[in-house]
C-alpha cells in the first residue's frame, strides 16, 4: 500500500487552516497526490484538464447573473423587502420554514435545479428574510445581515440535501444501487430511496427548530432594546 | 436539438466577455483569468472528443490552463460589487414596477421546472427538442435567457445592460466561482491516486471488528470525515462501503444493505454541510450573498449538520440490524 498520496490531503488541511487562497491550495494538493502516486507530468496534466472540463456543469449558475443583475438594477431586492414588510402575519420563521418545506418537496420530486443560491436565495429569499427580520428588529447591524443571509443559504442547502435522496432517479440513489450491483447485491432504487425519508423528516424538524430559535433570539433582543430605551 | 453543450458555449461567451471588459478597464490579471477560463469552456467539447479519440495533447494543455488559473487566482483582489446606481433610484424603480419585477425572477425556476417535467415529451418534426443528458441544466440555461429578455421588457432596459450587470456580479464572486470545478478535479485525482483506499486501509488497522456498534460508528464518522476531505459524499461512499460497510457491517454483522446505503450516504451529506471543499454549496453562496466571512454559510450550518448526523446515526443503529 502506497501511503504517500495522503500528503495531498495534508496540503489541503494546512492550506485551508492557514487561510491561503484555496485555488492554488487545491491545485497543489492535486499535483502532490498525483506525483506521489507515480503519475508522469503529462499524464497528470491530462487527468487534471480532462476532469476539469468534464465538470463544466458546475459553473452553470453564472448564466443566472445577467437576468438577476438587471432585475436588481431595476429594484427587485427593494421590492421584495417592501412587499415582505407589508405582508401581515408573514414572520421570518414562517418564511424560512415555508421555503425549507418547498425546497425539500421539490428535491424529493427530483427538481434540485429549480431553486438554489443564485436562482432563488440571492434575488428573493435573502432580501425577504432581511425585511422580515427588520419587522422584529428595525435596526439590523451588518453582522445581523450577514448572518441572516447565511441562515437563508443554509436553509436552502439543508432542504436540498435531505430531500433529494428520497427521489429514486437521483445520482445518490443510483450510485448506491450501482455499488451493490457491482458487488452482487440486487436492490430496487425505491427500497433505497424510502430509507432516506426518516432522516429527511428529522432534518426538516431540526432546521425548523433552529430557525424558530433564531427568530426568538432576535425578538428577545428587540424586547431588551425596548426595555432599555423605555427606562 | 438543444444540448447542454450550447449552455457551455454560452457560459464561455459570458466569461470571455467578462475578460474583455476587464481588459478594457486595464485590469490585466482579472482579464487573463476570465479569458483563460472562457477558453477552457469554449474548447471543452474539443478537448473531451480528442481525449476520447486517444489524443491527450489538448487535455494536457487544459491541465496547464488549470495551473495558470491557480497562479492567477491570488492576484484577483475581491472587489465588492459596486452599485452602479443610487439606492434612491432603485427604490423609485421598485415602486413603479411593483410585482412585475417578480415575474422574470420566477421564470427562472418555472421554465426550469417545465423543461425538467415535460422536456422528454417535446418533439419538433420527430426530433427531441431537449437531448436527455443534463436536461434540467439545459432547461436552467434556457430559463436564464428567457428571464433576461423578460427582465429587459419589464424594466425597459436593453438586455445587454443585464449582461454588463451580470459581469459585475461575476467579478464580485471572482475566483470562488472556479472552486467547484477544481474540487471536482481534485476528487478525480485523489481517486486515481488511491487516496481513498489508503485511508480505508489505515482505518481498518485500528478498528475493533468484533463490535457492530464500533464498526457502525467508524463507518458513519468515516463518511463524514471523508466527505469533509473530498468535498463530496459520492466520492466517500464507494471507499467507505468497500472498506467497512460491505465486508464488516453487511457480511459479518448482517446489516440491511438498503438501509445502510441510504443512511450512510446521508451521513456524507452532513459532512457536505461542514466543509469548504464543497465549494458550490458553501463558499460560492457566501460570495454570491457578499458575506464578509467566506465561511459564514458553514458557520450557520454547523449545528444543523451535527444534530442531523446524530439523529441519523441513532436511526441507523435502530434499523440497520433488524
Amino acid at each position: 500500500m502506497n501511503y504517500w498520496p495522503l500528503l495531498g490531503v495534508a496540503v489541503i488541511i494546512v492550506g485551508f487552516a492557514l487561510r491561503f487562497n484555496p485555488v492554488p491550495v487545491v491545485v497543489t494538493a492535486a499535483l502532490t497526490s498525483g506525483l506521489l502516486a507515480g503519475f508522469h507530468v503529462p499524464a497528470l496534466l491530462a487527468l487534471l484538464g480532462k476532469s476539469f472540463v468534464s465538470s463544466r456543469m458546475l459553473l452553470i449558475f453564472v448564466l443566472t447573473l445577467p437576468a438577476i443583475g438587471l432585475l436588481e438594477h431595476a429594484g427587485l431586492r427593494e421590492h421584495a423587502q417592501r412587499w415582505m414588510a407589508r405582508l401581515q402575519g408573514m414572520t421570518l420563521a414562517r418564511l424560512l420554514i415555508g421555503y425549507l418545506l418547498l425546497r425539500q418537496l421539490l428535491a424529493m420530486l427530483g427538481l434540485t435545479g429549480v431553486a438554489g443560491p443564485a436562482q432563488t436565495v440571492r434575488p428573493l429569499l435573502a432580501p425577504m428574510s432581511e425585511a422580515a427580520a427588520e419587522k422584529i428588529l428595525p435596526e439590523l447591524t451588518d453582522d445581523d445581515r450577514d448572518q441572516l443571509r447565511a441562515v437563508a443559504a443554509a436553509t436552502d442547502n439543508v432542504g436540498r440535501f435531505f430531500g433529494e435522496d428520497v427521489f429514486v432517479a437521483v445520482g445518490g440513489v443510483l450510485l448506491i444501487q450501482a455499488f451493490y450491483t457491482q458487488h452482487g447485491i440486487e436492490l430496487t432504487p425505491l427500497s433505497i430511496a424510502l430509507w432516506a425519508l426518516p432522516t429527511a423528516i428529522a432534518a426538516f424538524v431540526i432546521q425548523s427548530v433552529r430557525i424558530w430559535l433564531y427568530q426568538r433570539r432576535l425578538q428577545r433582543r428587540a424586547a431588551y432594546d425596548q426595555d432599555t430605551s423605555a427606562s | 436539438m438543444l444540448r447542454i453543450e450550447y449552455a457551455y458555449w454560452l457560459i464561455a461567451a459570458f466569461l470571455l466577455y467578462t475578460g474583455l471588459r476587464n481588459l478594457r478597464e486595464r485590469r490585466g490579471w482579472h482579464a487573463a483569468f476570465w479569458l483563460v477560463l472562457g477558453t477552457l469552456f469554449g474548447a471543452g467539447d474539443y478537448i473531451l472528443a480528442q481525449q476520447a479519440a486517444g489524443h491527450a495533447l489538448p487535455s494536457e494543455f487544459a491541465g496547464a490552463g488549470v495551473i495558470t488559473l491557480a497562479l492567477l487566482a491570488p492576484r484577483l483582489h475581491r472587489t465588492p460589487h459596486v452599485e452602479t446606481d443610487t439606492s434612491e433610484r432603485r427604490l423609485q424603480s421598485a415602486i413603479r414596477l411593483g410585482h412585475r419585477l417578480f415575474v422574470p425572477a420566477l421564470l427562472i425556476p418555472l421554465v426550469t421546472l417545465l423543461v425538467a417535467v415535460l422536456g422528454a415529451h417535446l418533439f419538433i418534426a420527430g426530433h427531441a427538442v431537449f437531448t436527455a443528458p443534463q436536461m434540467t441544466l439545459t432547461g436552467l440555461a434556457l430559463a436564464c435567457i428567457v428571464a433576461l429578455f423578460a427582465a429587459s421588457r419589464v424594466a425597459r432596459t436593453p438586455w445587454h445592460a443585464g449582461v454588463a450587470e451580470g459581469r459585475r456580479l461575476l467579478d464580485a464572486i471572482g475566483w470562488a466561482a472556479l472552486l467547484p470545478l477544481l474540487l471536482a478535479s481534485l476528487g478525480e485525482v485523489f481517486t486515481q491516486s488511491g487516496v481513498g483506499t489508503a485511508i480505508a486501509a489505515l482505518a481498518g488497522t485500528f478498528l475493533p471488528t468484533g463490535s457492530a456498534l464500533a464498526c457502525l460508528l467508524t463507518f458513519a464518522l468515516g463518511m463524514v470525515l471523508f466527505t469533509v476531505i473530498m468535498g463530496n459524499a459520492f466520492a466517500a461512499f464507494p471507499v467507505m462501503m468497500a472498506g467497512i460497510g460491505l465486508p464488516l457491517l453487511i457480511q459479518q454483522h448482517g446489516a440491511h444493505p438498503a438501509i445502510l446505503g441510504s443512511m450512510g450516504m446521508l451521513c456524507g451529506y452532513c459532512g457536505t454541510l461542514l466543509t469548504p471543499m464543497a465549494a458550490d454549496f458553501n463558499l460560492v453562496p457566501a460570495a454570491l450573498l457578499e458575506l464578509r466571512n467566506p465561511y459564514g454559510v458553514i458557520r450557520a450550518q454547523v449545528w444543523s449538520a451535527l444534530m442531523i448526523f446524530a439523529t441519523n446515526v441513532v436511526l441507523m443503529w435502530l434499523f440497520v440490524f433488524r
